[in-house]
């Protein structure tokens, strides 16, 4: 149950650096006085934006069964949401690699 | 108090899917030298999985601290979009409030307040707090408990535990299709991280995906009717 003295230094190094990025844009949007509609625009594309950089790739760095689950999802993902389009992603990913179909 | 536990609610089925990172980081962490203090503490100060696993992967690795730092930074860096995007929700938030919140943001906790503040449910201290906290301290637990259990988790992959994250992410993905533009901005962001991971490597595939689709966004005509839906259909849990 020891924290080294270098430990320490890059652990809260990185939890300060965390927090500015959790700020940073606050604070600068908040330096505007009108958020103009371009910007508006792209502010609301932000959550898919992001979001999908967090997917996309795994689809090319996961192997195929990683991407299988993945199309699966982006179909089924029209009608279904949350706990239960987890189970059919991690089901389709399971079932290729213990059954070997790709 | 309602409200405290409403947003706990919300975060449930959430942490489900992140549960088993924050076992999987406590293991790799103790597996990569740190003591459970130090694995314990980076989880309770970091609070961001992605670049925890990123700096425990450094550290094995005689790198330089700032260099490790500034690693993490990169791949938070996308934090930056999110906090800008959220300034149009806290207003209703004391400053206080709002600087604790944003200690609390993650990538699902960001997804669960745009989606609350765009059906037209103003924030609640209480409710971001309880979402928050759902998370957050399960999230520090787990890594202890992973960081001590690490040995007898055996090979992630072989039960599945790698799918659940990029699957997850989907979902929150597809909770904002009826946003403007959805799609354009969905395919230009993926091909751009798709690409971007292949030609300039992680975390700045992130950049060179959000980028695209922000760009995509602000380029294209802008949508007449600028309201939100009053709901989003097929968004998490009821």
């Amino acid at each position: 149950m020891d924290i080294r003295p270098e430990m320490l230094l890059i652990i809260l190094g990185a939890a300060i650096a965390t927090y500015i990025t959790r700020i940073a844009g606050y604070l600068l949007i908040r330096s505007l006085k009108v958020i103009p509609a371009r910007v508006e625009a792209g502010l609301n594309a932000v959550p898919a934006a992001v979001l999908t950089t967090l997917v996309a790739p795994a689809a090319l760095t996961g192997g195929p069964e990683t991407a299988a689950a993945l199309a699966v999802c982006l179909l089924v993902g029209y009608r279904i949401s949350g706990f239960p389009l987890l189970i059919v992603g991690w089901a389709v990913a399971m079932t290729i690699r213990h059954f070997g179909l790709l | 108090m309602n409200e405290f536990w409403s947003g706990v609610r919300r975060g449930l089925p959430v942490l489900v899917s992140v549960a088993p990172f924050g076992i999987l980081y406590g293991a790799i962490a103790a597996d990569h030298g740190l003591s459970i203090a130090e694995l314990t503490l980076m989880s309770a100060t970091v609070f961001a999985g992605a670049s925890q696993l990123v700096g425990i992967d450094l550290f094995g690795h005689n790198i330089q601290p700032w260099v490790i730092i500034l690693s993490i930074f990169a791949v938070n860096f996308r934090h930056v979009l999110y906090s800008a995007a959220l300034a149009r929700h806290v207003d209703v938030l004391r400053p206080w409030q709002r600087a604790v919140n944003f200690f609390f943001m993650t990538d699902p906790h960001y997804a669960e307040i745009e989606r609350r503040s765009l059906s037209g449910e103003p924030l609640t201290f209480a409710w971001v707090m309880g979402l928050g906290l759902c998370l957050y301290l399960p999230w520090v637990a787990l890594s202890t408990a992973g960081g001590v259990l690490g040995a007898f988790i055996g090979d992630p992959k072989a039960i599945g535990l790698d799918v659940l994250l990029p699957v997850y992410f989907l979902g929150l993905v597809m909770g904002f299709r009826t946003r403007a533009n959805w799609l354009p901005v969905v395919a230009a962001s993926a091909v751009g991280s798709m690409v971007g991971i292949k030609l300039i490597g992680s975390p700045w595939h992130v950049m060179a995906g959000a980028a695209a689709g922000i760009l995509m966004a602000v380029v294209l005509p802008l949508p007449e009717n600028t309201v939100e839906p009053r709901q989003v259909e097929g968004e998490g849990q009821r």
